[in-house]
């Protein structure tokens, strides 16, 4: 039992930051077709900058804060100068976006060394509860208490927004959403910004969760929440949520009872997924 | 008589292909304009090519005398014009309230009156408020589109093929409509039902392979047979 919930909460924590990484892509996949590889270097920069930030600051808000910030105006300029010029060319994306990647990971190893660093959690959520039997590691239950808040607060945006009423509309039909008068590419470009935030926090997140942060764990993330937007249905922000915790959950469990199936079981998932509801689990569009 | 659009030797290229090779075509204020041919002639593409979708590689587009053919879409929907698209275009899966909140400039006086203008004219609409657009029936969704173009203050309806696929009892109901926004706003209209196209039609543009070839009062080509035959295929 006590194994069971901890594998569990281990899934969910890590199904948690997958998520906040997935949201982003999910929407700019869906709004524009844009496919963006680089989605994974905000993650990574998201991380240094709140370790850093950490360090310097000893305030864990203030680090938090700082990684948004980063994420925020990293998004901006990716928008601007990488996404905008190669709209509509799938090619052109993957090929743009992935030498974007490499950049912002060498770029990590410029401005903050090429050795890994040592992330802490702040003393306020280290440790952990005694509930019976049961440990439940504090920081843990964090991540997965900001993922469901993070989750919230964007379907509220989503849902009760102007801005995210056309996001919604624009998933469906981009040319009627102009015709009816609203300027997608702003919409587009607040969007990705939106979500180069979430993938900063979420790096930041990860990055005491782990322990350490290194350059090359925006790669690996972001191929996790490739497949996650894949399960989930792009454009389905839900199915992000659902596909991530899905996928966290495999890695968990595998992880314990299979341990040779860990790393495969996502590309199982997803290959399944893709052969008998190849939209997605919760596609959004029909 | 003052003309709210003017299109002059307009050309588009979808890709490579030369889809329009030269429309000439003005709508009259306060009319329905009634754009014919047959299909594949160019119709839809002269509607998107006003709104910027599929945007014009040489020639002009006025609009109350302004060029609008420079503009991206949502420019030319913002100086007034509102589209119908022949598929209509509903976000099935946003409801009816939400679907017209997407064509909702502001939360101005005007808008609401706009709003409850088209909900008095086609009451289902209001019926149905709050469910999604994709269970409305075909002429649910004709109305719906109809209403959402009309919301944002568009002086110029765009209207694509409404009748198509719709029962007649139905088509009826849609010519109403078509009777009534006229009161409001200027209209061009693509229209395969020619029976339709007769009922509404103030003026009359025939386009084949791309082209312009004839214009005039609907009056006139109601009486032409030999114009229906060889540009409509039919008469
Ligand atoms: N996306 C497209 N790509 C290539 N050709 C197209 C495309 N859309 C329309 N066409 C071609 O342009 C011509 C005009 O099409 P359209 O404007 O839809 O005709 P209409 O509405 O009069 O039936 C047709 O020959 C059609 O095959
Ligand atoms: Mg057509």
């Amino acid at each position: 039992m006590e194994l069971l919930i901890n594998l569990l909460i281990n899934g969910l924590a890590t199904g948690m930051l997958i998520f906040l990484l997935a949201a982003g892509l999910t929407l700019i996949f869906g709004l524009m077709s844009v496919l963006n590889f680089a989605h994974g270097g905000l993650f990574v920069w998201g991380a240094f900058a709140a370790v850093w930030m950490y360090a310097t600051t000893g305030s864990f808000i203030l680090a938090i804060l700082g990684a948004v910030v980063t994420g925020v105006i990293l998004g901006f300029v990716t928008e601007k100068l990488i996404i905008t010029p190669v709209y509509g060319n799938h090619v052109q994306q993957i090929l743009i976006t992935l030498g974007f990647m490499l950049v912002l990971t060498e770029m990590i190893k410029v401005v903050f060394g090429p050795n890994q660093l040592a992330a802490k959690v702040p003393p306020y959520l280290a440790g952990s509860w005694e509930v019976g039997d049961v440990i439940l590691i504090k920081y843990r239950m964090f991540i997965i208490l900001i993922g469901f808040v993070v989750f919230g607060i964007i379907q509220f945006i989503l849902k009760r927004t102007k801005i995210g009423l056309i996001v919604r509309a624009g998933v469906l039909n981009k040319e009627m959403v102009q015709a009816l008068g609203n300027n997608i590419k702003q919409v587009f470009l607040f969007t990705f910004i939106a979500g180069a935030a979430l993938a900063a926090l979420g790096g930041a997140l990860m990055a005491p969760y782990s322990g350490v942060v290194y350059a090359e764990m925006g790669l690996e993330f972001g191929i996790l929440a490739f497949i996650v937007v894949v399960i989930g249905g792009m454009g389905s922000l839900p199915g992000s949520l659902m596909a991530a915790i899905l996928v966290g959950l495999a890695g968990s469990f595998m992880a314990y009872y299979v341990p040779a199936l860990s790393l495969a079981v996502n590309m199982i998932l997803m290959a399944l997924v893709l052969i008998f509801r190849p939209q997605g689990l919760f596609a959004a569009k029909g | 008589m003052t003309d709210l659009l003017e299109m002059r030797d307009v050309h588009t290229y979808i890709g490579e292909y030369h889809i329009l090779q030269g429309v000439n075509f003005t709508a009259p204020k306060g009319q329905v304009s009634v754009l014919l041919g047959r299909n594949g002639a160019g119709k839809t593409t002269t509607l998107k090519t006003i709104m910027g979708l599929h945007p014009s590689k040489s020639g002009s587009i006025l609009f109350e005398g302004n060029p609008i053919e420079k503009l991206p879409t949502h420019k030319i929907a913002q100086s007034g014009l509102g589209y119908v698209p022949e598929d209509q275009g509903i976000f099935a899966t946003l409801t009816v309230e939400e679907n017209i909140r997407v064509a909702m400039r502001d939360q101005s006086e005007a808008t609401a009156e706009r709003v409850d203008y088209v909900l008095k004219l086609f009451p289902d609409l209001k019926k149905f408020w709050k469910k999604d657009g994709g269970n409305l029936s075909g002429g649910q969704k004709q109305m719906l589109s109809m209403a959402r173009a009309f919301v944002q203050d568009s002086r110029l309806l765009l209207i694509d093929e409404p009748s198509k696929g719709l029962a007649p009892v139905v088509i009826g109901k849609v010519i109403e409509a078509i009777h009534e926004l006229k009161k409001q706003s200027t209209i061009v209209l693509v229209e395969q039902n020619f029976r339709m196209a007769s009922l509404v039609g103030d003026t009359f543009t025939l386009i084949d392979d791309g082209r312009t070839v004839h214009t005039g009062e609907m009056g006139y080509l109601v009486e032409n047979e030999e114009m229906k035959r060889k540009y409509l295929g039919i008469g």
